[in-house]
This record gives C-alpha cells, structure tokens and sequence, in this order.
C-alpha cells in the first residue's frame, strides 16, 4: 500500500506535513533536513524542487529555491540525493515542483526515478486537471504516485467534485487566494472556507496549507481538516544560523507543541 | 489558413495547436477563468466595441498612417513601406491593447492594473490607459532595464503609476513578469493583471491579439488603397509578439504575403548571448503557457540578452509558434549590429528615429530589398525610439565617430 494512504488510515488528525527546498541552504543538506524532520515525528514531508519562476509561491520560498539552484541543485542531482533514503526514512515522501523541469527530465523517466527511490506522490501546481487526465494520469498509476491536487476558496463545487474524484492520496486545501508564506493568522472568511470544505463530504483526506507558520494557526487548521502543511515558515527557520539539528527540532516543537 | 481562423485558434482552452493553455496554480486558475468569461461576456458586447472604437480615434489618434519610404527604397531597392505604430499615442503599439484591458478591467469593476514591462512600452501605455480611466496601476521592472530605460521610468511616474523595481535573477524581463504576477496574486479581486504580449496563460494571447489585430485591419486597407495591391512582404519583430501579430494577423490568408518575423540576435547565437527563441528554442512551459523556449536541459529559462529590452524574454507567444510549425510565417534574427546599423538608417534617410525594436524589423527588411528589389515590403515601425537615445550614443556613438565593430 502506498504510504500516503497507510498513513491517512492510522491517523485523523493533527497529521504534520512540512515542505522544505531541496539542495537548500546546502546542497547536501537535503537527506539530513528529511533525516532530522523524521527524528522530530513529522507524519509527512514535501521535498520541494527549486525552479526559477516558482508562480504559487511567495519570496520566503522563492528565494530558497534561487539558492538551492546556484548551489547546483537540479532533478537529476535530488535523484541521486534521495537514492538511499528509504533505507533510513520510512514515512511517505512528496516531490513537490513545477511542471517544466519534470517535463524536460521526460515524464516517463521522471516518475520511474520516483519509484525506484521511494517517492509516494507529487504536487505539480501548474499541471492543469484535464492536462494531468489526459496525457499523465496513466504514467503516475502505473509507478504507484498519487497526484495531489490544491483547492482554494474560489474553487467550485463541480470542479471540487472532479477533483475528488480523480484524487487517490489527500487533497491539499490553499487557504487563502494567495502565494505561499503570503499571511500570517487565520481570519474568519478562511474559516468558512474551511467550514464549508469540510462539510462537502470529500472522500478523500484534506490538509491544509499556505499561511500556517505557528502553534496556533496549525491547531486551527486541524479542527477542520486531518492536519496541516508548512512551508515558507520552515524554510525561513532553516535559513537561520544554528545547527540543523536545532533549527529543525526547535521549529517542529514550537508547532506541534498542544497549547 | 481556414476561413474562420480567429474562432478556431485558440481552442476553448487556449490552444494553438500544442501551444499556449494554461499551466497555472489553482489560485490563478479561477481568475483567469473569470477574466476570459469577462472577455467573452463583455468585448464583444455593443458598449464595448463603440466606447473602443471612439478611443481609438479621438485619443490614440488611430488610424496611424501607412508611409511609403522615398529615400530608403531608393538607397536599397525595393518599395519599403512603414505602418507607423510610432504614431500612435505614446509611441508605440502597446497602447492598443493597454486601451483594451484596462476598459475591460473598467467593466469588471477592477480598481487597479498591474503589470510586468521590460523596455517600459508597455508600462508606460498601461499608466496611460490607467489614468484616462482613473484606476491605480502598478508596474514592476527589472533593475536593470529601470537603469537602460529611464525616460520611460519618468513616464511612468508622471502619469501617476508606481514603478516596482525588481532585483532578483537578471532583473530583466522575465523577472518583472515573476514579480507582477505574485503581486497579482496577493489581491486579484480588486487588481486585474494586464499582460504586454501575446503570453502568458489563457486568455491573455488570445486577448491581446484581438486588441492589437486593428494594426494589421488598418494596414491592410491603407496599403491597398495607396498601391492596388497587397504588399509582398510583411515584416515585423518579435519578442513576446504582440506588434507582430497585430500585423500578421490580417495576412494569414493571403498566399501571396510572406510575413517575416524578426527575433533579436543579441552579439551571437552563443547561449545567453540573444533572445531567438523560435530560432534556438525547444518546446517548454514558461509563465503558464507552452511555447518554443530557450532553456537549459535542467528545464530552467536561459539567461537571454538583447540590445532592445522589449524583446529580451525566452518564451514567445504561443501562436507564433503554431504559425512558425505551419511555415506560415518566416522567423529569422537580426544582430545587434545590424539593428543599430538600420537605427541610424532610417533616422537619416527618412527623419523617424525608430525603437531599437522595430529597428530589427527594419534592419531585416533592408535585407530582403537587396535580395529583391522588384518587390514591395510592408514593416510594422512598432514603435519611435526617444526611449533608446541616451542608450545608442553612450554605447554606440554616432556613425561618424564610431570606431570598428
């Protein structure tokens, strides 16, 4: 069984999903990074692969990616990064990317690659849904990934309805009409969002991401959804001078801790 | 090219043929899907055509001349004619589709335009657009080009409009684009993005070429009137492509045209060293849409260079791309050199100093008079070059003082 699903099905609620960039703010650091989150009981991890015009996310992650892609990072480098990882790293893992560079690596290559080192799904924002039916859908199967799609509140329920339908892991809930790392706080429009998402009785899992950065933003996006997706908060704290084991521990426990 | 062209191209997803769609993040998605039920719903609508229409002629100044070029044909053969979009108001063809957007955002009861802009054309023509209809404009502009471009920078700022520098990557053209859309994104309820080419994701090149598709109706008309006949060829450059299509667009049907579409050369085909994206490109998705783009085999956009900074982009409108897979349009390049050699030119035969731009469209029409000079050759003069004086004499120097290239 994919892991994404072993997962959903051991655990409802308060589920940790943190993304961080690959190759960033060392090239090497990418296996440590997944190493010390998994130490710390994160349930999920994003791997994210760093492109040059990154247009959902914000400048926290825009600028790691700059990083990371003058460090030299690259799909062919994570690849090689990640070749052992399974031997160490048991929950489920996500590449997370923009679609020409996978597209340049070559779809069928690509998806291969992510087999073989343990990948369980991908999030592609700009991988249109009839796009994704029609030319990778087949693809993705066939290697066991589960394509996470993203809503937000403008999505409609017909097309919340397609979504579903074609979703196999979880569906990754955008809080806001925005990029990543855009707001902090939660405001009472996203709760009616979240309100009305959750009582649309989707079949699969949900969590919730871009805006969550603290204790207090995470448990609100637990009570409507099975957990909670960090980003740009993450980064910025792996963008700061402490040892990586530190920086990761502390930021998870500032999370995770139940106020 | 069928008959009923503009319905077929784009599909109702945005395609041209296997270019163009709309390679976007959800978030965007939805507004984009409102914009173009927006554009249907309300472009073609009778208010809208006639308040354009009434624009066009009482601001703009349209219809701009055809011009036939005396002293330039004689020099190089051939009869070289000039469709002046120099003329039209600010000085440059971006105000037709600036006009456009900005009375569609008017009809959506949007209150601010944001947008990229590279030689700070298009910047300028939205600020202008954005104060004749009394709404805030944004532009966000490489640091770079800010420097290159400056009486343009001043433009804008006069005309009300705040100029966002952008200081990440090349801080160019294509980082201005990054920067505009995510500042797109933090408000696209009250703010419409209003793009500077024929790029982007649907319904952006659709739109843009329909708004600039007047250049080439008027052209056409004008040309034949003056001659009794259609021109041979049609010549026009290319970066994104919106001068260019607004051209071609009314020749896509007659067998007898060829249209040239003229990419910058930059010093040399070496990589980053241009911006001929049809020439040296491969099919990439860049900003939300597919086209022929310059990158690296990582899937990352190449640096690009040009002497003009309005072509200095690696993707290229989608339906050039179709048209350049159906050899219904000839794309070739034209070197720094070359478009400062013909700058000069038709500034001294004719008196029109045109945009280091359209001065490759010019340089390559020169071209082909000499290889045929029995023929006729319509070029689209997309733009007046004042924006590029200070830039020309501090790097190039007049002719009669210029050293060896």
């Amino acid at each position: 069984m994919n892991r994404i699903n072993k997962l959903f099905q051991n655990k409802h609620e308060r589920i940790l999903s943190v993304y961080f960039t690959a190759g960033y703010p060392k090239l090497d650091d990418t296996v440590p990074v997944i190493q010390e989150l998994v130490k710390n009981g994160v349930d999920l991890i994003e791997i994210g692969m760093p492109f040059s015009d990154p247009v959902a996310d914000g400048p926290v992650i825009q600028g790691s990616s700059l990083v990371a892609l003058q460090n030299g990072m690259s799909v062919h480098k994570l690849f090689d990064q990640l070749k052992d990882i399974r031997q160490s790293v048991d929950i489920p893992l996500i590449l997370m990317g923009y679609i020409n560079p996978v597209i340049q690596f070559g779809v069928d290559a690509f998806c291969q690659k992510c087999r073989e080192v343990g990948i369980d799904g991908l999030i592609i924002p700009d991988l249109p849904l009839a796009v994704y039916e029609e030319e990778y859908k087949a693809i993705f199967e066939v290697n066991n990934l589960h394509n996470i799609f993203l809503i937000t509140p403008q999505t409609s329920d017909d097309r919340l309805r397609r979504i579903d339908e074609a979703s196999s892991g979880f569906i990754y809930m955008v809080s806001s009409n925005s990029t990543t790392g855009a707001k902090e706080g939660v405001t009472d429009f996203q709760n009616v969002y979240f309100e009305r998402i959750s009582k649309f009785g989707l079949k699969n899992p949900r969590l919730i991401g871009f805006g969550i950065s603290s204790a207090e933003t995470f448990r609100n996006a637990c009570n409507y959804a099975h957990g909670a997706i960090i980003g740009s908060a993450f980064v910025k704290a792996l963008g700061t001078d402490l040892p990586l084991n530190e920086k990761v521990s502390q930021f998870v426990k500032t999370i995770a801790t139940e106020v | 090219m069928p008959e009923n062209y503009f319905k077929k191209y784009p599909s109702k997803e945005g395609y041209f043929n296997e270019y163009g769609g709309a390679f976007i993040p959800p978030v965007l998605e939805s507004e984009m899907k409102k914009i173009n039920d927006a554009y249907y719903a309300i472009s073609k609508s009778h208010n809208f055509i006639s308040e354009l229409r009434s624009i066009r002629k009482h601001y703009q100044g349209r219809p701009t001349p055809v011009y036939y070029c005396n002293r330039l044909s004689d020099k190089y053969g051939a009869r070289i004619y000039l469709k002046r979009e120099d003329l039209n108001h600010t000085g440059a063809h971006k105000l037709n589709h600036c006009m456009g957007e900005a009375l569609l955002a008017k009809f959506m009861g949007k209150k601010k335009l944001i947008a990229e802009t590279g030689a700070g054309q298009h910047g300028v023509a939205l600020a202008t657009a954005a104060a004749y209809f009394g709404l805030e404009c944004e532009i966000h502009m490489g640091e770079v080009d800010i420097i290159k471009e400056h009486p343009n920078v001043v433009r804008m700022q006069i005309l009300g409009a705040t100029v966002v520098p952008v200081s990440h990557g090349l801080k160019t053209l294509k980082e201005a684009v990054d920067s505009a859309f995510l500042a797109y994104l933090e408000d696209p309820i009250n703010s419409i993005y209003c793009i500077g080419s024929v790029v982007g994701p649907h319904p952006f090149p659709m739109m843009v070429r329909d708004f600039q598709r007047v250049v080439g109706i008027e052209a056409k008309e004008q040309f034949f009137e003056m001659t009794g006949e259609l021109p041979d060829s049609v010549v026009a450059c290319v970066g994104g492509g919106s001068n260019a299509m607004g051209i071609f667009s009314a020749f896509l049907g007659d067998e007898e045209c060829e249209l040239y579409g003229i990419e910058p050369g930059g010093h040399s085909l070496d990589l980053g060293d241009h911006a001929a994206t049809m020439t040296k490109g491969t099919p990439g998705i860049i900003h939300g849409f597919k086209c022929y783009l310059l990158q690296d085999e990582k899937g990352e956009p190449s640096p690009v260079y040009s002497v003009a900074s309005g072509l200095d982009y690696p993707g290229v409108g989608p339906e050039h791309c179709m048209l350049k897979d159906l050899k219904k349009v000839n794309y070739d390049t034209i070197s720094d050199k070359e478009c400062i050699d013909a700058f000069y030119e038709l500034s001294r035969l004719e008196g029109i100093i045109p945009a280091l731009e359209s001065a490759h469209a010019v340089a390559y029409a020169l071209k082909l008079a000499q290889k045929e000079p029995q023929k006729s050759i319509l070029i689209n003069l997309s733009g007046r070059g004042d924006k590029d004086l200070d830039f020309v004499l501090e790097k190039y120097g007049l002719p009669e003082n210029r050293k060896n290239w």
